[in-house]
């Protein structure tokens, strides 16, 4: 069996964890096994036929009040009591902020390695390979996992979403919560202004930097991005060290690394830990006044221009297409 | 307050990588090594914290000997002491390793500390492992890519950074904290720091002396290969008028590429 645990925000399930899943069903067809998906907290049952449609044979529900609210240690604890139980081949997260949190917190629990962030999983003879970026993209390591079960953390954004057909069957699990001296709880979620998505989630990146020229600018960033489907808006390092934006927009070696369908670079000249960060965006435009900057040497299409000028001709342009 | 700081020598991020195909590892040769720009907040914590609360801040890393020298710039931005775990290994990626070690340092060398701080991540092995399986090991709290933290005698209230969000997480001490960028803007070494730093003098801890079985440190990932991403070609490029150059892009997107 392979274990996927899954993510919700608002009692929806999270479009990573459906890509976990998708991947996760392939992998199992290819060690000829099964695909079970795991909810923690109460009422999620109305999740189950979502998830038999991913390919989830079973899906378990750890079902306890005190887990509506993510706990790193509580989620750990009842994860590894049901991995205990259930014995899987490999357990599945989602490399994203709780999957990242929680993910080698239960492999230490289990003291098994984790293969975190993997871009390519792979079978040769049975065993499972991993493929993960290491220097924010500037390299690839490719790895076995001696220890059992695999823990494993997939990126979002990476692996397609596939339906595939399957049984769903709901299975309640009492989940014990234990007592813990030292501990941490969340206890308040404060959402950012407007509901922004983020950019390691968004199909369409729309970033800016030192060319952007001010704070202000970055507004016509967000005109470009609202006028899309999923788009957020993205920054260089220049750009949030200036203090033009927030560094959770920042794309690059000491920001995100990310790969959407389209990244939409602004006054980006291309710095090497710039690049390292979206260079596996699927298609890639800048626009820039400088011909020789280096984000040309990557860009499926570029634009040698004024942004200024070229970004209202732009919002117009797509405006048409919506027509 | 005794606050310890695991800090990490890494390449800098404006290096480029090149990779020794024989031994599947990073060619280390001409790589300009600075301290972790994650592990640069969280001593910059450690120090402001220490200066409102008292106690001392002890700067902690595991790798070779070159490791020496991002622990003397820790003593000259400020940490009382530095001490250097001996791991003879070059990177194994693994971070449970890495984990049990300085989960095993904390219990025998420091045990009443009350905040173990991290970057969020290596700049480099990328993996976010380590801070989350030590908090495991050693049996306590946990706060990953926080930007913002209150320390009170036995409780800490940290924000931590999740997709368009931020949780406000209630720490029980001793706790982990790992800290994201945005958190303060770390101070530079002075020139008094510096010449103090040089005449500090940092204790050596080896693995076995901390009493780790073999198996225990065993990596738990095994290397098949290292390799460069596939090299982007450049496309076309573009010049003249901004609703032409525009209409071009919008063409290119809709009816080539199919992404909008």
């Amino acid at each position: 069996m392979i274990l996927t645990f899954i993510e919700t925000r608002e009692k929806k399930i999270k479009k990573a964890s459906l890509e976990l899943l998708s991947e996760a069903r392939r992998t199992a067809d290819g060690l000829k096994t099964e695909t079970a998906a795991v909810l923690a907290g109460t009422g999620m049952e109305g999740l189950a036929p979502e998830l038999a449609s991913c390919g989830a044979s079973q899906v378990y529900l750890l079902e306890n009040a005190s887990l509506d609210r993510y706990s790193t240690q509580d989620y750990a604890a009842v994860v590894a009591d049901l991995v205990k139980k259930l014995n899987p081949e490999a357990v599945f997260f989602s490399a994203t902020a709780m999957g990242k949190d929680l993910a080698p917190r239960l492999a230490a629990r289990l003291g098994v390695g984790l293969a975190s962030d993997c871009t390519i999983l792979a079978l040769k003879d049975g065993q499972l390979e991993y493929t993960r970026p290491i220097f924010a993209g500037k390299a690839l390591l490719t790895f076995r996992l001696t220890s059992s079960p695999q823990i494993v953390s997939l990126r979002p954004n990476i692996f397609p979403v596939t339906p595939v057909a399957a049984a769903g069957e709901v299975i309640r699990e009492a989940a014990q919560v234990p007592a813990a001296a030292a501990r941490a709880e969340v206890t308040e979620v404060l959402q950012e202004s407007g509901g922004e998505i983020d950019v390691s989630e968004a199909d369409i990146v729309v970033s800016g930097g030192r060319g952007m020229k001010g704070p202000e600018n970055f507004a016509l960033l967000r005109e470009i991005a609202g006028l899309l489907p999923r788009a957020a808006v993205g920054a260089s390092r220049s750009a949030v060290d200036s203090g033009w934006i927030g560094h959770q927009h920042q794309v690059g070696q000491t920001g995100k690394t990310i790969s959407p369908n389209l990244y939409l670079a602004f006054g980006i000249s291309g710095a090497i830990q710039h690049i390292a960060g979206m260079s596996s965006s699927k298609v890639i435009v800048a626009v820039n006044k400088d011909a020789d900057a280096p984000i040309f040497k990557v860009a499926d299409f570029g634009v040698v221009g004024d942004l200024f000028q070229v970004i209202p001709a732009l919002k117009e342009e797509i405006k048409k297409l919506g027509d | 307050m005794d606050i310890l700081v695991f800090v990490k020598r890494v390449p800098d991020t404006e290096s480029k990588i090149r990779i020794d195909p024989a031994t599947n590892s990073v060619v280390e040769e001409g790589l300009n090594f600075i301290l972790s720009p994650y592990d640069e907040y969280a001593l910059e914590e450690a120090l402001r914290i220490k200066a409102a609360k008292g106690g001392k801040v002890v700067a902690v890393t595991a790798g070779r000997e070159e490791s020496l020298v991002i622990l003397r710039k820790c003593l000259a931005m400020g940490a009382d002491e530095a001490v250097l775990i001996k791991d003879p290994l070059p990177e194994t990626y693994d971070g449970l390793r890495t984990a049990r070690t300085i989960a095993r340092f904390v219990q025998s060398k420091f045990p009443g500390a009350k905040l173990l701080l991290f970057g969020k991540q290596s700049v480099g092995a990328d993996n976010s492992q380590v801070p989350s399986m030590v908090a495991e090991l050693v049996g306590i709290g946990q706060a990953n890519v926080v930007v913002k933290i209150e320390v009170e005698e036995d409780m800490a209230t940290a924000y931590r950074e999740i997709e368009g969000a931020q949780e406000k997480v209630s720490l029980t001490l001793p706790a982990v904290v790992s800290a994201q960028k945005g958190l303060n803007e770390p101070r530079y070494e002075t020139l008094k720091g510096i010449m103090m730093a040089k005449k500090k003098e940092i204790p050596v801890v080896s693995i076995e002396e901390l009493g780790l079985k073999p198996e225990e440190v065993a990596p738990r990932l095994a290397i098949l290969k290292m390799d460069l991403p596939p090299v982007r070609k450049a496309g076309r490029v573009v010049t003249g008028e901004a609703a032409e150059t525009a209409r071009q892009i919008v063409e290119y997107l809709h009816a080539e590429a199919k992404v909008i």
